[in-house]
């Protein structure tokens, strides 16, 4: 019994449906019950009021846009390595859900930035590296738009995929070069120390729970989707002929 | 019912509001497309097994 | 290779399209951004490295689509790939050939236009160095982006979306080379770093600029 059987897209489908609306449930339950915490039962902090709130709304999406990518990376290589469709399925299904948790991550930041730095907008680092994975996953989603060939689409966006990451690292680093920024440091290392208070940080934990179950959810629900698109479109193609 | 959220009250509730309606948008399209395409799979391979 | 390099070449001076027109639109940017920015000097000497740089990457995006797009038509892209010459090379020589037709006529004119937006006079060196360090890495990038969209009709447009981001670090590390040039500071950082990213890409893109026209060509 290994992984890969699960490549096969008749075995993905009838292993993973029953599974999406466990997992669905189960993710919006963290969700609510995460935010409902947050939102109502943690104390304001001294220095940043109410505002310290959004939070549990950051800090996931945030964490989210940037492995829903890495997520797209591995699938990648293993399409291009093993050559399994549901793989690059998967990556094609993760990409919109990606550009949610981005578009996330810079709204709540830019409200969150307006009244703390008094600006929405600054060309910070951590706030510049996130506008051009933005740019990314459009340019990633765009390809696969653009090609009708299924698996010359795959191939393509695979490479775009891996190139795309290393210049993502580069960017992050040049831009990191380019400016200081107004941006706090990670807010969630392993590092004890540098955590925020625990009052803030287990509702925290469990929206991040909650973000992370309902991409797999999304993901697996996508990528089942997508699988059926082709099964239709080659029952359609051999139909005709 | 809503704790007092001071001054920040309008940012806070935006960003709530705006994540909420990003999230629910998200899955909103992922479940209709799915039934979509899972009504149209049934679809055609009625039709294939109608035409064998 | 070098056959291949010199045809390239005499395409490029015979069509007069990569020279003239990138150079062109190089100078119109320039030439409209004081308009677009009012004409004050102080200020024209304050964004004057980024908007050179800026412009320039702008005219290296314009003619990115020729590198294989006239090849494809006329069917000489399939025979290339066949001939004994590796994908690899083909594409390492199509990025130096564009360099040649636009990143190098590009370099040698913008200190001429470093005139017109006033330019701090300790700068000119830093923009030619930077622009002649960073524009091979603008082609090889570019001609990764070409490959990538070779076979689709409207390419153009998708190939700037998938392009620009790309070129984000080597703008950056480019402009600021300039502006630390200006400001009489060590520009010695941003150029190594700036070094690095052309001898990068041009040793690990053209594998990937193969392996997406191999797809393409398939």
């Amino acid at each position: 019994m290994s992984i890969w059987e699960y490549a096969n897209p008749k075995k993905f489908i009838a292993t993973t449906t029953p599974l999406v609306p466990w997992l669905l449930g189960v993710s919006i339950a963290l969700l609510v019950g995460g935010l409902i915490w947050g939102f109502f039962f943690t104390p304001d902090d001294f220095r940043q009021g109410s505002t310290v709130k959004i939070f549990y709304l950051h800090v996931p999406s945030a964490l989210m846009a940037i492995n829903v990518w890495f997520m797209m990376l591995i699938t990648s290589l293993v399409w291009l390595v093993r050559r399994h469709h549901v793989s690059a399925l998967a990556a094609r299904a993760a990409a919109p859900i990606g550009i949610i948790m981005t578009v996330m991550a810079l709204i709540t930041g830019a409200i969150w930035g307006q009244p703390m730095w008094g600006t929405w907008w600054a060309w910070d680092p951590r706030l510049t590296s996130f506008l051009i994975l933005f740019l990314f996953y459009l340019g990633y989603m765009a390809l696969w738009e653009a090609i009708e060939d299924p698996d010359t689409a795959a191939d393509l966006t695979s490479v775009l995929c891996i190139v795309g990451s290393v210049f993502a690292v580069l960017s992050r680093y040049a831009v990191n070069f380019w400016n200081q920024g107004l941006h706090q440091p990670a807010s969630l290392s392993l590092d004890k120390e540098e955590n925020v208070a625990d009052v803030f940080w287990y509702p925290a934990l469990v929206c991040i729970a909650g973000f992370v179950l309902l991409f797999v959810a999304l993901v697996l629900m996508r990528t089942a989707t997508e699988i059926r698109v082709r099964r239709i479109k080659a029952l359609e193609a051999r139909m005709r002929s | 019912m809503i704790p007092d959220l001071g001054k920040y009250a309008v940012e806070v509730l935006t960003a709530y509001g705006v994540s909420i309606a990003l999230l629910v948008l998200i899955v909103g399209l992922s479940v209709q497309r799915s039934r979509k395409v899972r009504a149209q799979l049934a679809d055609v391979e009625a039709r294939r097994d109608a035409a064998r | 290779m070098i056959a291949l390099l010199r045809r390239d070449l005499a395409l490029a001076v015979r069509a007069g399209g990569g020279f003239g027109l990138g150079l062109a639109f190089f100078l119109i940017v320039v030439v409209l951004v004081p308009f677009g920015v009012g004409p004050e000097a102080a200020l024209l000497t304050l964004i004057a490295p980024g908007i050179l740089w800026v412009a320039a990457l702008l005219a290296a995006l314009l003619s990115l689509d020729r590198i294989f797009a006239l090849d494809f038509e006329d069917g000489s892209l399939p025979l290339l790939a066949t001939s004994p010459l590796p994908l690899e090379g083909v594409a390492l020589i199509k990025g130096i050939a564009h360099w040649i037709t636009t990143g190098l006529p590009l370099t040698l004119a913008a200190p001429a236009l470093g005139f017109l937006l006033n330019l701090a006079p300790s700068a000119y060196v830093w923009l030619f160095a930077s622009l002649a360090l960073g524009t091979p890495a603008l082609s090889m990038i570019g001609t990764f982006g070409a490959a990538l969209t070779v076979g689709l009709r409207r390419g153009g447009l998708l190939m700037s979306l998938l392009v620009l981001p790309l070129y984000v670090p080597t703008l950056i590390f480019g402009a600021e080379a300039v502006r630390r040039g200006a400001d009489g500071l060590g520009a010695a950082t941003p150029l190594l770093m700036l070094a690095g990213i052309t001898l990068g890409s041009f040793a690990l893109l053209p594998f990937a600029a193969s392996a997406a026209l191999r797809v393409n060509l398939k």
